[in-house]
């Protein structure tokens, strides 16, 4: 079972961070340990996932999209976009800001990109009283203007970062530094499977539910196990809460698709599997965009939730040992996806899964007839409204830049 | 390695105190690096600490992290802080030791698994005694002691308030040249007060080894400094010589650094 003891997913993952958050790690992993023993913990999680934050979500059988594909594809989207906040990413801040208030902690730290996790772990320290500062570049605060107003209308202190890219690598830096000075009284409420041990396992065993739940449900409608699973990757926590519960469904096949930008030319795109070197950032060794002097490159995506120059330990590991297959979808390529879904089933997802919608196309000629799709649908578009404005025009029918 | 126990060895009969000054290699310009390393030590540092830039420094507070960014903005690599420090080897007695963040040395000469023994090598040959990775704790660092001890280089271990008594002992063990203990709860960077708690915890640190603790992080008056000076082997100081710099660029900075050097030297 990985991670192993020490934290590693074969020769990636580990512990690189400042001696003074070791123990605050070992503390976290402590509470984690003996949290998931504890049959009231789960009891507690699994009412709040229920009756706060809407689970189980559907899985939705997208007949006219599945259509437009041809091939008698039948296309199922798990429904992380109609959770409360909007995305998974409360699956993971409700399990976390549990773990939290059992350590004690009265504060919750968070980095944010798009800011869908800034939103959930705002929702969730209001929801458990506690104190919360997301950290969030200002590139980020202008295009995601919106969750910017939702996570202080929520109670949380949203500190711009106005350092290097100011993107979500900078928002991490400066979380991560604010946690070294407040490690022993606040929670670093990571939102995706990066970050030292035990960070990447953390979230992804409360994102796992996503995959526990489609993996009944697929069974349920189709009575068989789907052939692929698709999902986005920035950090990739959505991707691998719907991947891992089917890791020993040796048939089902795995497929991330990374911001191919405006093009794989260096600092244009954010595909860390495709085209990152094996580099150390943000306290694990993962895969990472990084010039030949190991200085982290910058990135460029029209989704700021996967605008980041790593990736997640285990989706690494995936890739090395051919588990999973990674892509990447271009910044244009993902706004036609984004319209492709809102008109043909009046879903509007957010960009970052519309990189996953976008990819259906490239994949449906390869698939075999009636082969049985699942993609994983991490969130929905109301946030990107502007984004999708500026770029198709005000009416959201005619490409402009694309 | 040898050249920091002599050091501290010497320090020691005399009742004195080592001063480390931080710079960051290439800042102001790799061109005067090495002419900055000469003018500490002439103005009274006993080790001299070299930084080499990262893009992401995360233990380190703004003025750090500007000083990383001017130099990578002025062309600053790790070979080439490197030859810095070889330029002016032969004409300094102080051991220098080199600051690096993991990645830069994981990618070293092409990156793949040896390339923290190549970067070792450089690093010795280059003329420097030691290696200090902010972010490698020692859990992670066990092979790059290993290769560090092959080159005869310390492989120098930080130690933080947070650290409990057991990590400690594992930290002191650890530790080859010096321990570093971290004297605040946070980043680098100046602070205008040191946390009460400092002393104490530098007295349990030195319970637990023998070896030489040196402070660092937030010193940056020469009060502060002879105040840590009492209970520790050393103090470090980075953020407030590099704020002493200031916007003052060629031998102007040199001068202002040389300046404050001074004044902790006739505080420690």
């Amino acid at each position: 079972m990985l991670p192993d003891r020490t934290g590693h997913f074969g020769p990636f993952g580990g512990t690189f961070v400042p001696e003074t958050v070791m123990a605050a790690l070992a503390e976290l992993e402590q509470a984690y340990a003996a949290a998931r023993r504890d049959a009231a913990f789960r009891r507690e999680l699994g009412g709040l996932l229920r009756d706060y934050a809407g689970r189980p979500t559907p899985l939705y059988h997208a007949k006219r999209l599945s259509r437009a594909l041809g091939r008698n594809l039948r296309v199922y989207l798990k429904r992380e976009d109609l959770l409360h906040t909007g995305a998974h990413k409360i699956n993971n801040t409700l399990g976390q800001g549990l773990l939290a208030v059992r350590m004690g902690k009265r504060r919750l730290i968070a980095e944010t990109g798009a800011g869908q996790h800034g939103v959930a772990t705002a929702t969730v320290a209001a929801l458990f009283g506690l104190a919360c500062e997301v950290f969030m570049g200002e590139e980020d605060m202008r295009r995601q203007a919106l969750n910017v107003v939702r996570m202080r209308l929520l109670g949380a202190r949203v500190t711009p970062v106005a350092s290097g890219t100011r993107t979500l690598k900078d928002a991490c830096n400066e979380a991560i530094r604010n946690w070294v000075t407040t490690v022993r009284t606040s929670h670093y409420c990571i939102g995706s499977v990066v970050g030292p041990h035990p960070y990447p396992m953390l979230v992804r065993d409360f994102q796992s539910v996503i995959g526990r739940e489609a993996r009944r449900q697929i069974l349920a409608a189709e009575g068989r196990l789907p052939t692929v699973l698709l999902a986005c990757v920035g950090g990739g926590s959505n991707a691998i809460g719907l991947f891992h519960p089917f890791r020993d469904d040796r048939r089902v096949r795995f497929i991330g698709v990374e911001a191919g930008g405006s093009s794989l030319a260096p600092g244009r795109h954010a595909a860390t599997l495709l085209k990152g070197r094996i580099g150390v950032l943000h306290g694990s060794r993962s895969l990472l965009l990084q010039d030949r002097f190991g200085q982290v490159l910058p990135t460029a995506s029209i989704s700021a939730g996967l605008d980041y120059p790593g990736v997640g330990p285990e989706h690494a590991y995936y890739q090395l040992t051919g588990r999973a297959r990674y892509a990447a979808v271009s910044d244009a390529q993902a706004l036609r996806g984004a319209q492709r879904l809102a008109r043909t089933e009046g879903i509007l997802p957010a960009l970052e899964p519309a990189h996953a919608i976008a990819y259906l196309k490239r994949l449906a000629p390869r698939l075999r007839r009636g082969a049985v799709v699942i993609v994983g649908l991490s969130g929905r578009g109301d946030k990107d409204v502007q984004t999708l404005a500026d770029h198709l025009g005000a009416d959201g029918a005619h490409p402009r830049h694309v | 390695m040898e050249r920091i126990r002599a050091t501290f060895n010497r320090l020691r009969r005399a009742g004195r105190k080592a001063l480390i000054p931080f710079v960051m290699g290439g800042d102001p310009s790799l061109a005067l690096t090495g002419p900055l390393l000469l003018a500490l030590e002439q103005a009274g540092a006993d080790l001299l600490e070299i930084g080499i830039p990262f893009s992401d420094p995360l233990a380190d507070g703004p003025v750090i992290q500007a000083a990383s960014a001017r130099a990578l903005a002025r062309g600053a690599t790790p070979q080439r802080v490197l030859a810095a420090v070889a330029s002016v080897r032969r004409r300094l007695r102080a051991p220098v030791v080199c600051l690096s963040y993991w990645n830069p040395i994981a990618q070293f000469g092409g990156g793949g698994p040896r390339a923290a023994e190549r970067f070792l090598r450089a690093a010795r040959t280059s003329g420097c005694s030691g290696l200090i990775v902010p972010d490698l704790p020692v859990e992670e660092g066990a092979r790059l002691r290993a290769a560090a001890a092959r080159e005869g280089l310390a492989a120098i271990a930080l130690a933080a308030p947070t650290s409990p008594p057991e990590r400690l002992r594992l930290i002191a063990r650890a530790s080859s040249g010096f321990i570093y203990y971290v004297s605040v709860t946070g980043t680098t960077g100046i602070r205008r007060a040191l946390p009460p708690t400092l002393i104490q915890g530098v007295r349990q640190l030195k319970l637990v080894t023998t070896k030489p603790v040196c402070v660092g992080f937030g010193i940056s008056t020469p009060a502060q400094a002879r105040a840590v000076a009492r209970v520790a082997d050393g103090v470090i100081v980075g953020s407030a010589l590099i704020h002493a710099m200031g916007r003052a660029r060629g031998r102007a900075a040199l001068g202002r650094a040389a300046a404050f050097v001074r004044r902790l030297r006739a505080a420690v």
